[in-house]
């Protein structure tokens, strides 16, 4: 019998999600104290409010829901902003990041005179430019953008400027000896070379594209689930937050994973780990 | 129009010591060297003794000290546009197919898409790849992409051939095999071929006259000996003529001495601590 249930790679799925059923359980069977749920939420709450959130049609009052459930689907227009702050932020990013990095790595007495600034800029916790943004920007999406933009520009910035120091010289000398001009190599080994550090970074920076979205949210705004986190914690509605966190992390995931597909489609020339095929 | 494809001319080349520690290095000295249109001329010498810095110069990618380099007669100035170099080590972009890297040099001279993916998929085919052109580097083995580097090269049609140790990566068997399907591409079309190695057995079964360098540092021409054997050669039965032996004795007993210097002068940099051309 305990051959069957023991963790090994076969069910490995079932433990995973025997693993969230425990949480949840716990957290359901915690949360019965008044108390706890003040603080902790009740986690079958947290799904009603998703329900409500997503679902265009409400349900009655059921055992586990006395009050019923409302159908608003009134999640769309905020989730909607979040989502368009990211793609912009991340778009505009990556390429802000590109550009500079083959620039300054191209030019390095360019890079020597600022390398001191772009070091502070990158050190510096730039969520405290939100305020000066909200200044700038308004309170609409813009502000948000301009943050996230800064989370993204030196992740990318950084990579690519790597990508173009480490390009092989024998790759660079062939290309040259092949009769490449200034504008051909370019586009022919910096470019692609970046590209590949920069898809390693792509990743990461999604991720704080969305954080920069949120963030900025939070910290000012109309609209956006960032908004809807801070009008729920403004009432301690805290099964709200939770909610909003949950979508947050699920949809995060699911650009991750976007990203993890554009990847593998782009990034086919390179040899991964164990798949190198020798013919 | 001159005899002469690419000439060294009492060429020095010497590299700064890095962040001014100690002096600098003479890489090559006083070296003259001609090579004609359609010749085969291989160089040997021990490791480290500077070949690879004197083909550098031949290509343009290395500005020379002293001297001058002329190809056909002509002052070389920047690259060496009717050079084409095949590199020690792996010089093709692994981010484009093999069909993808031949015909790269083909798009920078502004050819067509079409007319450029045919000619690189007909080069392909000369050196046995025709079926493998959308692989990726990473999918050839190290001979398929010896391969792809030869019609890399070959697809520009340069008057001039620079190969820098270009088969020393291989097993021996492939080795052969490459050295036998170079030597046919250069008859059917008689390029001037100037080829690095340190194999002397190599130099004798491809070349037309080999020349052997001394040990570094500023590294000259010691001799040079005309190979005078019969083509076409297949260069593992070119081995056991008796011509060959008598040459390859005659190379050696020059090139032994060079060999035992050169090794003992990279025992004393390593023991003296300094790891600059280890």
């Amino acid at each position: 019998m305990w051959r069957y249930i023991q963790p090994s790679e076969g069910n490995l799925r079932i433990w995973q999600v025997g693993v969230l059923l425990a949480v949840l359980l716990a957290w359901q069977f915690a949360s019965r104290d008044p108390q706890v749920a003040f603080f902790l939420g009740e986690p079958l709450l947290v799904l009603g409010r998703i329900w409500s959130w997503f679902i265009p049609f409400g349900m009655g009052a059921t055992a586990v829901f006395p009050d019923g459930l409302a159908g608003r689907a009134d999640i769309y227009p905020h989730l909607g902003v979040t989502l368009l702050e990211t793609v912009l932020a991340f778009g505009f990013g990556t390429v802000l990041g590109l550009v500079c990095g083959l620039w300054l790595a191209l030019a390095p007495l360019a890079s020597a005179i600022l390398e001191p600034y772009l070091k502070a800029a990158n050190s510096m916790p730039r969520v405290i430019l939100a305020p000066i943004f909200a200044l700038w920007f308004g309170l609409g999406v813009w502000s948000k953008v301009a943050l996230a933009v800064t989370l993204v520009f030196f992740i990318v910035f950084f990579n690519v400027y790597q990508g173009v120091k480490e390009v092989s010289p024998v790759v660079l000398a062939n290309a040259r000896m092949l009769g490449a001009n200034q504008r051909q190599l370019l586009r022919t080994v910096y470019l692609p070379s970046a590209t590949a550090w920069v898809f390693s970074s792509l990743h990461t920076s999604v991720g704080l594209a969305f954080v920069g979205a949120v963030v900025g949210e939070y910290l000012g705004s109309a609209r956006g689930v960032g908004y809807l986190i801070l009008q729920a914690e403004g009432t301690f509605d805290v099964n709200t937050v939770f909610a909003g966190i949950v979508v947050l992390t699920a949809f995060a995931l699911l650009l991750d994973a976007l990203v993890g597909r554009v990847e593998r489609r782009l990034m086919r020339w390179q040899p991964r780990a164990g798949e190198t095929e020798k013919l | 129009m001159s005899d002469f494809a690419l000439e060294f001319l009492q060429i020095g080349c010497s590299f700064k010591a890095r962040e001014g520690q100690g002096k600098g290095y003479t890489a090559v000295a006083d070296t003259s060297l001609r090579i004609r249109a359609g010749e085969f001329v291989s160089v040997v010498g021990p490791t480290g003794c500077g070949k690879s810095t004197l083909l550098n110069i031949g290509a343009g990618l290395l500005a020379p000290s002293a001297g001058e380099v002329r190809v056909f007669g002509q002052p070389l100035r920047g690259l060496n546009a009717r050079a084409g170099y095949m590199f020690q080590t792996d010089a093709l972009m692994p981010w484009r197919s093999a069909l993808d890297n031949v015909m790269l040099g083909l798009q920078y001279r502004g050819m067509p898409e079409r007319q450029a993916r045919q000619q690189a998929q007909g080069w392909l085919e000369r050196v046995g790849l025709g079926a493998f052109g959308h692989h990726y580097p990473h999918q050839l083995s190290g001979g398929m992409r010896k391969r792809t580097a030869l019609a890399q090269v070959l697809a520009l049609d340069p008057d001039i051939i620079l190969m820098d140790e270009p088969f020393s990566a291989l097993d021996i068997q492939t080795r052969q095999l490459m050295e036998d399907e170079v030597l046919e591409l250069w008859a059917a079309r008689k390029k001037a071929v100037l080829f690095i190695t340190h194999d002397l057995d190599e130099a004798i079964a491809m070349s037309d006259r080999v020349v052997v360098l001394s040990a570094g540092p500023a590294t000259h021409p010691l001799g040079e000996f005309a190979i005078d054997l019969p083509r076409p050669r297949n260069v593992a039965e070119v081995r056991s003529q008796p011509r060959f032996i008598e040459l390859h004795t005659q190379i050696w007993r020059v090139l032994r001495d060079e060999v035992l210097k050169g090794y003992a002068q990279q025992l004393n940099l390593k023991l003296g601590g300094s790891d600059h051309f280890a």
